[in-house]
Formats: structure tokens, sequence, C-alpha cells
């Protein structure tokens, strides 16, 4: 029983150590890499096919969870946390292969997405709303905050990793801890509620990561004006 | 008791402790958001679906204390980093 499966080494090129967790990376890289190309290689706006169909709507449905978690037009943040979504789900999805260990039960592929995280939320800050007002939201309530706003953010990046990590990590090791008791049928259905948490975990990685970003990117004032317009939107509608 | 059986007694113990303490918290917390938003859906029925949403992101920051505790316990049990020392240590 592994609790990680860096520990399984495939083969070792002089320095470079190519471990199961990388090994798998590059098996769901590639899938949906050349899935993605291969649906997209011809796309046509008359005779849809099935899989164009599902891509256009996964995207669409990115993008409309997006814009209503964080309230902002979701063009800039689809392919960033769409990716993240998608790679996490992919690799969960894959667990049911035999053989098949999930990346995502790796502290240091998980660690590797958080820090993406970590950095995208400044870049998407900065680039959205310019450097002053970007580093004004660290002294947001009042100046004492400073310090706790940026211990939270370190803490909330070591959070995302260490809750999807534990996550994938403890519903392989329930299964595999299963299997020595129970061998039958049991360990099957423990396998399916694994599958509902890996996905609920790809979602809501994928919703934190909205989250922050998405407070990031927009000032105070601007949620304010929106709110407002949003209440004589719906005052306006019901009369 | 020699220092390797303290320590293994000491880890198996501590990690028993720590799922176990640690998990009452989350529990408590996971069922009164549940209860929670179980009423709102039975208030607002039209809202269900953004209720549902914040319960599921709220319920996931919860876990994470109860997923931190689970973690801290594996890496007694399976990773021990005290372990090792003192095996050395006894053995040298």
């Amino acid at each position: 029983m592994t609790i990680t499966p860096d520990t399984l080494v495939w083969f070792e090129l002089g320095p470079l150590t190519i471990n199961a967790t990388i090994g798998f990376t590059w098996v769901v890289m590639a899938i949906m890499t050349i899935g993605s190309w291969l649906v997209t290689r011809d796309l046509t706006t008359s005779a849809l096919s099935w899989w164009q169909n599902l891509l256009e709507y996964v995207v669409e449905l990115i993008a409309a969870q997006i814009r209503e978690v964080s309230d902002q037009s979701p063009s800039p943040f689809v392919t960033f946390i769409g990716t993240l979504f998608l790679f996490i789900l992919v690799s969960t999805l894959l667990a049911l292969v035999p053989g098949f260990y999930p990346p995502t039960a790796s502290l240091s592929t998980t660690a590797a997405l958080a820090i993406c995280v970590f950095f995208a939320v400044p870049v998407f800050g900065i680039t959205q709303q310019g450097l002053r007002r970007y580093l004004r939201t660290y002294i947001q309530p009042s100046f004492i905050m400073l310090p706790f706003n940026i211990i939270g953010e370190f803490s909330r990046t070591l959070a995302l990793a260490v809750r999807l990590y534990g996550n994938v990590m403890s519903g392989s090791m329930i299964v595999a801890i299963l299997v020595t008791i129970v061998p039958l049928l049991f360990p099957i259905v423990m396998q399916v509620l694994g599958l509902i948490t890996g996905v609920i975990q790809a979602y809501i990685f994928a919703v934190l990561t909205t989250l922050f970003i998405g407070s990031a990117t927009r000032s105070r004032h601007d949620t304010l004006d929106k709110q407002t317009n949003t209440q004589a939107k719906e005052i306006h509608q019901h009369e | 008791m020699s220092d390797v059986t303290l320590v293994a007694l000491l880890s198996i113990v501590i990690s028993a402790l720590t799922i176990t303490i640690g998990t009452i918290a989350p529990a408590v917390g996971e069922a009164r958001a549940l209860t929670q938003a179980l009423s709102a859906i039975a208030q607002q029925p039209d809202e269900a679906g953004s209720i549902s949403r914040t319960l599921f992101v709220g319920l996931a920051l919860v876990e994470s204390t109860a997923i931190y505790c689970f973690v801290v316990a594996m890496i007694l049990i399976f990773i021990n980093p005290f372990w090792n020392y003192f095996v050395s240590q006894a053995g040298g």
C-alpha cells in the first residue's frame, strides 16, 4: 500500500527520475490534448458532430459557472480555470482504469496546481485593475489587516493543495484497505463514492480559484455598483 | 521500554487520537450547515441551485480541517520522520 504514487519509479534518465506521478500526468495531458485536437480539427457550424457538441457544451458550462460565481465576464478566466477543472476531473475519472494512479493523489501535483493559482491571482488582478488598485486590496478594510491578508494568501494555497491531495488519497486508501478486509463488491461501492468525491473536489478547486481570482480582479466599488444595478433590475422586473 | 518501542506506541496512539478528535468538530459543523441549507431550500425552493452550490463549497471548506487531521495521521503511520531517526540510533 502506497500513500503517494511518487514512490513508484518507472525508470531513471541520469539525474531525472520518471515516477508514476509524472508518467500518469503525461498520460492525462496526452489524452486531453490529442482528444481536443482530434475534435477541433474540422469545426463546423452546420452539422455538429457528437464530440464537438460535447466540447462546446462543456466550455459553455464552465463559462456560465464562472459568470455566476465571480459575477464578471468569464472570457479572461475560462482557459485557466477550465484547464485546472478538466485536468483534475479527467485524472480522477481515469482512476477507474485498473493500474492507473491519479496524479492528483500525490502532494507534488496538487502543490503545483495550487502554486499556479497562487501566481495567477496577482497576474489577473494586476492586468484587470492595475498595480496600485490591486495592491490596495491588501489593506482593504483597514491597514491593520495587511499581515493577515498576506498570511491568508499563503495559507489558502496550502489549504488548496492539501485538500485535494487528502481527498483523492483518502479515497484510494479506503479502497485499498477494504480490498484486504472485504474483497467482494463492497470496495466497488466505495470506489463509486470516491468518484463522486473526486468530481466534487474538482468542482470545488475550480470554484475556489474563481472566488480568489474574482475577489482580486473586482474592486469594492464595482461590486457595490453592480449589486445596486441588479437589485434595481430585479425590482423593475417585479413591477 | 526502549526508545523505538516508545516512538512506535506514541505514533499509533497519537494518530488514532488525531483522527478521532479531529473529526468531531467538522462533523458537527457540517451537520449544522446541512440542516440550515435544507431549511433554506424548504423555504425557498427556487433558490435550490445557488444554495446547494454554496453549501458544497462551504462543506468542502469545513471538511478540509478533517482532511488535515487525516493527512497528519497518515504521515505518523506511514512516513513517520522520527521513526527512521530512532531506528538508526538504536542500530548504530
